[in-house]
């Protein structure tokens, strides 16, 4: 009879102990819910980072935006420079005198001088008829009758210099009515 | 032959008539007007009408008669030739004509049959001889009257045989200033602009074009050269360094100065008989014409006057300079007298007239004057003040230029296929010939005085 008790027993520890193994896996699962609790936590940074990235990219398409309109400012800057230093004031034959139209390119110029404080050199040059020595006096008379006006637009005299190149570099070579009308120029260039 | 002979002795006599005719007259003259008395003894370089005058080049006598002598003798008498036809008064005759041989006969006076050169029509005969010597050369060189029987030029030269050409042109020298009473352009140098891979630079050359020689190397804009007169300095301008300034520059000695005022320092020219210069300048913001040293200090101001005074040419005393001015509206020439300060307008045709050159005996203005895009040569007597046309109908023609003598200009012109490019003409205008083929474009010439028959 004592030996059924002590089997009993035994079953009882047995009994507890299998109890004992099965609270442990029971530990287990409560574990793995705290890994469901991560992979939440890992989905919300996931969707701030995309957030975070979307912002950026509104951010970055802004900035392009605004780099493309500096662009174009500058790229409009540039055209207004360019203007300056590729349109030139034309002279009648043999004179020296403004033309209006002269005088309306030479007070857009004056405008832009008042912008830009750069200085400039104004060339005067000639078409080829007439001596080489008289071209160059009268290719000078050109370029300081354009520097003349510009002074009274009000820009500084000491950001104006002119040379003469008197019929040395004509833009055209031929000696046609329409080439010796674009070689009587003033040119201006930025120093 | 016998009829021929009649017409020349007939022609002989009329020419001894008009010699002693112009004898006569030159003693009147020399009473009243002692400084044009004698201009010239047989030609009057200064007629407008002058026909050539016929020379006979005979072949020079060789002396020893060896190859290297007698090859040496046929490049003088080539560049005798060439010389003497370069003049617009002597016209060489073909040697086929010619009746003897002074190389065989003789060459002194007493050797020579005249009548042999007066029937084929040379009123002038040139004899030489040469004697050649280990690369040593002896020429012995005699000009005749042959219608006078008489000796005009004899002279011998000696020196290495590189320097035949220069001993033959020391010997046109003397031809020429027997015939005109002046030295002629044989000892003289042109200047002038040519582009060198599109730069303009200066070159100088011989009066007849050869021996052409770069000065500058300044890959620029070189322009407007000008010989002093002494032809030791040469005066251009150049951008060099960025505004026209005008480079004053020894050419044996490689020294020099720049006129560097702000602005534009452009057309030099110098002064006869002294190292001094005009130009043209606009420091003060107007082109105005200064006298100037050598080095370009100021030594006055000889123009006051707003608006385009450029291009002063000198006058042959030193003592007035003509100039192109545009204070009447259009570009015309005046005269200013440098001390008293008082100008004349000497053009009033046309409405663009520049670039002047005062001829060397001091009568005359040669300008360029443009109608209607026509752009050609004119002179103009001072005193009478009427106007002659020089170049017609064949291109631009600009930058006139007087021979030392007078007797010729050179000038660029635009005839042959549109290109600027540098020829020669009688001072009539007459006889105009390209003087130097040279790749690119060449303008302004200028060309020098020569004196004498110094080295």
């Amino acid at each position: 009879m004592k030996k059924r008790v002590w089997m009993n027993l035994v079953m009882a520890i047995l009994v507890a102990g299998l109890f004992l193994t099965v609270s442990c896996a029971k530990k287990t699962i409560v574990s793995d819910a705290t890994t469901i609790e991560d992979q939440e936590k890992i989905k919300a940074e996931a969707n701030a980072k995309a957030e975070a990235e979307a912002e950026r990219i509104a951010q970055q398409n802004l900035e392009d935006q605004m780099a493309n309109e500096n662009a174009f400012k500058e790229t409009k800057a540039m055209a207004a420079k360019n203007r300056f230093e590729n349109q030139d004031i034309h002279f009648e034959y043999d004179s020296s005198d403004l033309s209006s139209m002269a005088k309306m390119v030479l007070k857009e110029k004056a405008a832009w001088l008042k912008t830009n404080y750069v200085s400039v050199t104004i060339e005067g040059h000639c078409d080829d008829r007439g001596t080489t020595e008289y071209n160059l006096a009268l290719g000078e008379r050109r370029a300081s009758t354009a520097k003349s006006y510009l002074i009274n637009l009000g820009v500084a005299a000491s950001r104006l210099d002119t040379i003469s190149y008197g019929e040395e570099q004509p833009i055209d070579q031929s000696t046609t009515e329409s080439a010796y009308r674009e070689n009587r120029r003033a040119h201006f260039t930025i120093n | 032959m016998n009829k021929r002979y009649c017409f020349h002795a007939m022609f002989n006599k009329i020419i001894l008539s008009a010699i002693v005719c112009f004898l006569g007259l030159s003693w009147v003259l020399f009473l009243s007007i002692p400084v044009y008395a004698r201009d010239y003894d047989y030609i009057n370089i200064s007629n407008p009408f002058l026909n050539k005058t016929p020379i006979a080049v005979t072949e020079f006598k060789a002396f020893n008669g060896h190859a290297t002598e007698v090859a040496a003798g046929k490049k003088a008498i080539d560049f005798l030739r060439q010389a003497l036809d370069f003049t617009g008064y002597l016209k060489t005759m073909n040697p086929v004509a010619f009746l003897s041989n002074p190389a065989e006969s003789g060459i002194q006076l007493g050797q020579i049959n005249f009548r042999d050169w007066t029937g084929i029509g040379a009123e002038l005969l040139v004899t030489g001889g040469i004697e050649e010597v280990n690369g040593k050369v002896k020429l012995k060189l005699r000009l005749f009257d042959t219608f006078n029987t008489k000796l005009l030029v004899g002279k011998v030269y000696t020196g290495p045989r590189s320097q035949i050409r220069k001993m033959i042109h020391l010997f046109c020298s003397e031809i020429s200033y027997k015939l005109t009473g002046k030295w002629g352009v044989f000892n003289s140098k042109i200047a002038f602009v040519s582009t060198v891979k599109g730069k303009k630079e200066i070159f100088i050359c011989d009066f007849d074009g050869k021996n052409i020689k770069q000065i500058t190397f300044h890959k620029s804009i070189c322009l407007s050269p000008a010989w002093s007169f002494d032809s030791k300095w040469l005066a251009y301008v150049s951008y060099a360094r960025g505004n026209p300034q005008i480079f004053i520059k020894n050419l044996k000695e490689k020294r020099g100065s720049i006129v560097n005022y702000k602005g534009m320092n452009i057309s030099p020219d110098w002064m006869p008989g002294q190292l001094k210069l005009v130009a043209a300048l606009s420091f003060s913001g107007d082109q105005e014409i200064y006298l100037l040293t050598l080095k370009g200090e100021i030594i006055k101001r000889v123009t006051k006057n707003w608006g385009i005074d450029v291009s002063p040419k000198f006058s042959p005393d030193g003592k007035k300079i003509v100039f192109t001015s545009k204070r009447a509206g259009t570009p015309q020439i005046y005269i200013k007298d440098i001390e008293s300060a008082r100008v004349k307008r000497i053009t009033f045709k046309g409405s663009n007239n520049t670039s002047p050159a005062w001829s060397p005996d001091g009568k005359k203005i040669a300008y360029v004057g443009i109608e209607k895009n026509n752009i050609n040569i004119f002179v103009m007597n001072i005193d009478s003040g009427m106007p002659v046309q020089l170049t017609m109908n064949a291109g631009d023609n600009e930058d006139p230029a007087w021979s030392p003598d007078g007797s010729m200009m050179t000038f660029t012109s635009t005839r042959e296929g549109g290109v600027p490019r540098i020829f020669v003409m009688n001072a009539s205008g007459s006889d105009p010939r390209r003087l130097l083929r040279l790749k690119g474009k060449q303008t302004q010439p200028d060309w020098s005085m020569s004196k004498s028959t110094e080295n």
